[in-house]
C-alpha cells in the first residue's frame, strides 16, 4: 500500500502505545496550593524590592536572613571530625537523640523518665511526628475517632489527622473580639467533649494566634480535662521559641504529667535549633509503665517501617551533640533566648510604628501574643491588599510571622497595616 | 487515670533489624552478618564514599548553605538529575516534559508516596481494591507499603522458581495474562531483592508487550543502580525500556546503596506522565500527599547526591566509587561458587555466580539457615538469603565450610 512507502514500519509497543493514548490521570484535579508554603512561593515571584515574607514561620535575622545558629555550626564541625558511618538508624531514629528529647521537654529529672514508662521515638519533624501520632490512636486508641483541635489551628493539623483516619472536632480557643484567649469559652466546650476523645494542646507559643492559656488556666485546662478522661495530645513545635526560656515553655507538658495524664506529645527542633530542613522531631507517648511503653514502641516501630523505614541522621546527630555537650548547650539556650528576644522586640516596635502612623486601633495583642507568630486581627480582604499594594506575605487568617520582622522593615509594616485598616 | 494503651499487643520485631541485633550480641569471634542489606568493605566495615566524604566537606564550608525548608517536593536539583540517572540524560520523555520526581525518605518513602497516590488517584478514586502485585518472594516491607496506603489486596506473582534456582518466566507471565486488568505489578529494576535474579532483556520485553495489552501498571522500584553490574546505564535497561515504551509509571528510586548514604534517607519518586499538563496535576496532589506525611524532605542527604550528579568530575569519580562496591561483590560471588565446588558441597552452586546485586537466594531451607546461625553463628535470613557484602577475603572460608556443614549434616 502506499502508506508504507511514506512511513516506517510501527513496532508493536508502538502500537499499542499510540493506540492507548489515553492517560490514567486524566480525572486528577490540580490541587490548590498549600496556603503556608505557597505564600513563600509566591513571595519569591514577587519582583517588589520592599517585599516582606511574613509566611512561614521561618526564623530570620535582624537582616532579614536565614540564621544557622552558632551551636548548630560548631556542633556540625565536632561531628565531622567524628568521622562517622553512615549506617541506617534503627526505626526509631538515634538512642541518644530521643532520650536527650525527651529530657528536653520532661526535665531530666521527670519521674516518667526515671521509670522508663515513656516511649520517645525520633521523627520526621513536628509533621512527621504528629503523623505517626494520628496513625498510632487511628490503629490503637479504643475511644471515639474525633480529635478536638482549638480553633483555629494550625492548617495541616486538620488534614494530618484526617488522612491518619480520625476525625475532626474543634473547641473555642481564640476570642476575635479581644484578640486574646476565650477561655471562658474553652472550658465551655471542653467539658462537653465526650470522654476519651484525643484534645490537642499546643504546648506554648499556639500556632496561629500566639494566645496561650496563663498557668493559673492551665491549671484548670488539666483538672477539666481529667474530669473528662480525655487523651491529651501535646504539639510543642516551639519549646524555647517563646519566652526565651526552654523550662517555661514546657510548663504546661510538665504540669499535665505531674497531673496524671498520660499525655502523647510531639516535638520539633526546627524553630528552635533552626533545623528546619533537616527534619528533627519526636514523638513521646507517656505510658502507665515500663511494659507498656515497650509494646508501644514495638506498635510505633510497624507503623513507621512502611512509610521510611528509618529516619535522617544528620539533624538528630547535630541536636544531640548541642544537648549533651554542656557548652553547646549553654550556647543554644543563649541563642533561642535572643530569637526569642529579637520578635518580643519587634512586637514592641510594631506597635509603636502603628501608634506613630496615628493608627486608632487597640494593638496591645500584638504585644501580649507570644512566639514567631501574631494574629493580627486583620481580615482577608485587608490581608489581600496588604499583599496587593505592599508585597507584603502573610496567610489570609491575618497571621504574620513575628520573625520577618526587622528593624529595618517594621516602618514599612506598620504603615502597610495602617494603610488598609484606617 | 486508666491507660488507653493497656490492650496494645507487643508487635513482633522486624526480622532484618532483630538479626543484626542478635548479630551484635553475639560474642563468638568468628561470627559473620550476612543480614542486613548495606555493603561492607574487605575489613568487613561500613565504607562511606570517598565522593560522598568530598562533598559533605564543601557543604559544611559552604557559608552561603543554611538548613531552611526544602521545597514539599524536595530540592529541585536533585529530584532533576536523579530522575537523569534512572531515565538517561537524553531520555526523550524527559526532553518531552513528562518527567517529574518527589524527594522522598529513602525507597521506601517513594514507594509509600507513590502507593498513596494511586490509592488515591489510580484506576478510580480511592480504589482501595485495586490488587497490587508483589514479587513472590520480595523485599518483605513492600507488603506493608501497600497495605498501609490503604489497598486491600497485595497480592503474590510468581517469580522464583525454587527448584531450577531461577526466574519462573511462566508463572510470571502467565500472572500478568490472568490477573485482573488496571492490577499494580511492582517490579524490581535490578538486581531482585532477596532473590538476585532479574529477567534477561528479551525476557523483560515479553514482560512489557503483556503489561501495555492488559493495562497494568508498572511501578519499579530501583534500590541498587549501578550495584548490580556496575554500569548505572545497563542497571537502567529495564526501566529505560519500559519507557520508551510509552508506559504512564512510577520508578521509586533508592540511592542508600549506590551512594553509601543509607542513613540521610535519600530517595526519589520519578514520575513519567503522558504529558506535562497531567504531570503538573499529578505533582500538585503530590504535594498534598507529602504534606501530611512529613512536609517537605531532610535536605543533607538530597544536597550531597546533587552536587554530586552535577558536578562532572565528581560524578566520574561517584561512578569509579560504584563499580569498586560492585566488583567486589563479584569477586565474593566468584570465590563462593568456586569454594563451594572444592568443597564439593552437594548440589548446584552456579546461581551464586549468576545473581546478581547485593543478595545471593542460597537455597539454604530454614533448618539449615538455623544451624548457620545458631551453630555457626554466621547470621543470614531464614529465607536463605544472604548478603553477598558480609563476606570477605578473611571469612570466606569459614563462611564457605559453614555451608557445606549445613547441606550435609541438616537435611
Amino acid at each position: 500500500t502506499s502508506l508504507s512507502h511514506s512511513r516506517r514500519v510501527l513496532n508493536k509497543g508502538e502500537i499499542l502505545w499510540k493506540c492507548c493514548a489515553i492517560s490514567w490521570w486524566g480525572g486528577v484535579q490540580m490541587g490548590p496550593p498549600d496556603p503556608i508554603l505557597g505564600v513563600t512561593e509566591a513571595f519569591k515571584r514577587d519582583t517588589n524590592p520592599k517585599k516582606m515574607n511574613l509566611g512561614v514561620g521561618a526564623y530570620r535575622d535582624d537582616q532579614g536572613k536565614p540564621y544557622v545558629l552558632n551551636c548548630v555550626r560548631k556542633a556540625e564541625a565536632v561531628i565531622a571530625e567524628k568521622k562517622l558511618d553512615k549506617e541506617y538508624l534503627p526505626i526509631g531514629g538515634l538512642g541518644e537523640f530521643a532520650k536527650a528529647c525527651a529530657q528536653l521537654a520532661l526535665g531530666a529529672d521527670n519521674e516518667v523518665l526515671k521509670s522508663g514508662r515513656n516511649i520517645t521515638v525520633q521523627t520526621i519533624s513536628g509533621t512527621g511526628s504528629l503523623r505517626i501520632g494520628a496513625n498510632f490512636l487511628s490503629r490503637f486508641h479504643g475511644g471515639p475517632r474525633d480529635v478536638y483541635l482549638p480553633k483555629p489551628s494550625w492548617g495541616n493539623h486538620t488534614p494530618i489527622f484526617r488522612d491518619a483516619g480520625m476525625q475532626l472536632k474543634a473547641y473555642r480557643y481564640y476570642d476575635p473580639s479581644t484578640c486574646g484567649f476565650d477561655f471562658k469559652g474553652a472550658l465551655e466546650d471542653i467539658s462537653k467533649i465526650p470522654e476519651q476523645s484525643v484534645i490537642v494542646l499546643h504546648a506554648c507559643a499556639h500556632n496561629p494566634t500566639g494566645v496561650d492559656p496563663r498557668p493559673e488556666q492551665w491549671k484548670e485546662i488539666s483538672d477539666l480535662v481529667k474530669k473528662r478522661n480525655l487523651l491529651v495530645f501535646f504539639d510543642m513545635a516551639y519549646q524555647g521559641f517563646a519566652s526565651g526560656d526552654i523550662d517555661r515553655d514546657a510548663w504546661a507538658v510538665r504540669h499535665f504529667i505531674e497531673q496524671g495524664h498520660n499525655i502523647v506529645l510531639s516535638q520539633s527542633f526546627a524553630k528552635n535549633m533552626g533545623l528546619y530542613g533537616e527534619r528533627v522531631g519526636g514523638f513521646t507517648v507517656v505510658c502507665k509503665d515500663a511494659e507498656e511503653a515497650k509494646r508501644v514502641e514495638s506498635q510505633l516501630k510497624i507503623l513507621i517501617r512502611p512509610i521510611y523505614s528509618n529516619p535522617p541522621m544528620n539533624g538528630a546527630r547535630i541536636a544531640t551533640t548541642i544537648l549533651n555537650t554542656p557548652e553547646l548547650r549553654a550556647m543554644w539556650l543563649e541563642e533561642v533566648h535572643g530569637m526569642a528576644n529579637r520578635i518580643i522586640k519587634m512586637r514592641e516596635q510594631l506597635v509603636a510604628g502603628l501608634k506613630k502612623e496615628g493608627s486608632s486601633h487597640n494593638w496591645q495583642h500584638v504585644i501580649d501574643q507570644i512566639g514567631m507568630f501574631c494574629f493580627t486581627g486583620l481580615k482577608p480582604e485587608q490581608v489581600e491588599r496588604l499583599t496587593k499594594e505592599f508585597s507584603v506575605y502573610m496567610t489570609k487568617d491575618g497571621r504574620i510571622s513575628m520573625a520577618g520582622v526587622s528593624s529595618g522593615n517594621v516602618g514599612y509594616l506598620a504603615h502597610g497595616i495602617h494603610a488598609v485598616t484606617k | 487515670i486508666m491507660s488507653v494503651f493497656s490492650e496494645v499487643p507487643q508487635a513482633a520485631p522486624v526480622a532484618v533489624f532483630k538479626l543484626t541485633q542478635d548479630f551484635n550480641n553475639d560474642q563468638h569471634p568468628q561470627k559473620v552478618n550476612l543480614g542486613v542489606g548495606a555493603y561492607r568493605t574487605d575489613e568487613g566495615r561500613p565504607w562511606v564514599l570517598p565522593v560522598v566524604k568530598k562533598v559533605e566537606k564543601l557543604i559544611v564550608h559552604d557559608d552561603r548553605l543554611n538548613h531552611e525548608y526544602l521545597p514539599i517536593l524536595g530540592l529541585p536539583e536533585f529530584r532533576s538529575s536523579a530522575s537523569k540517572i534512572a531515565l538517561g540524560d537524553d531520555s526523550p520523555a524527559i526532553k518531552e516534559e513528562r518527567v517529574g520526581a518527589v524527594q522522598c525518605l529513602g525507597g521506601t518513602g517513594a514507594l509509600k508516596i507513590g502507593a498513596e497516590f494511586l490509592r488515591r488517584f489510580y484506576n478510580g478514586n480511592n480504589n482501595t481494591k485495586t490488587p497490587v502485585y508483589v514479587s513472590a518472594p520480595t523485599w518483605e516491607n513492600h507488603n506493608a507499603v501497600f497495605a498501609n496506603a490503604g489497598f486491600e489486596d497485595v497480592r503474590p506473582y510468581k517469580y522464583w522458581d525454587a527448584e531450577k534456582r531461577g526466574l519462573d518466566l511462566n508463572g510470571f507471565l502467565g500472572d500478568l495474562e490472568s490477573c485482573p486488568a488496571h492490577s499494580i505489578f511492582v517490579l524490581h529494576a535490578c538486581a531482585h531483592n532477596p532473590t538476585g535474579t532479574d529477567p534477561t532483556q528479551e525476557q523483560w520485553k515479553k514482560i512489557a508487550e503483556v503489561m501495555m495489552r492488559r493495562k497494568l501498571f508498572v511501578f519499579f522500584d530501583s534500590a541498587y543502580q549501578g550495584f548490580a553490574s556496575g554500569s548505572l546505564e545497563k542497571d537502567a535497561w529495564a526501566v529505560r525500556y519500559f519507557v520508551s515504551m510509552g508506559f504512564e509509571m512510577f520508578c521509586a528510586q533508592s540511592f542508600s546503596k549506590n551512594f553509601g548514604l543509607y542513613n540521610e534517607r535519600v530517595g526519589n519518586l520519578t514520575i513519567v506522565a503522558r504529558d506535562g499538563d497531567n504531570l503538573k496535576r499529578i505533582l500538585s496532589q503530590m504535594e498534598k500527599i507529602v504534606r501530611t506525611t512529613w512536609s517537605n524532605p531532610p535536605s543533607q542527604g538530597a544536597r550531597v547526591v546533587a552536587i554530586t550528579l552535577n558536578t562532572p568530575e565528581l560524578f566520574s569519580e561517584w561512578s569509579d566509587n560504584v563499580k569498586t562496591m560492585a566488583d567486589r561483590v563479584l569477586l565474593m560471588r566468584a570465590q563462593l561458587k568456586a569454594k563451594l565446588q572444592a568443597l564439593g558441597t552437594p548440589g548446584t552452586w552456579d546461581h551464586i555466580t549468576q545473581q546478581i546485586g547485593m543478595f545471593s537466594f542460597t537455597g539454604l531451607n530454614s533448618q539449615q539457615v538455623e544451624y548457620m546461625v545458631k551453630e555457626k553463628h554466621i547470621y543470614l535470613m531464614a529465607s536463605g538469603r544472604i548478603n553477598m557484602c558480609g563476606l570477605t577475603t578473611k571469612n570466606i572460608d569459614y563462611v564457605a565450610e559453614s555451608i557445606h556443614e549445613a547441606v550435609t549434616k541438616v537435611q
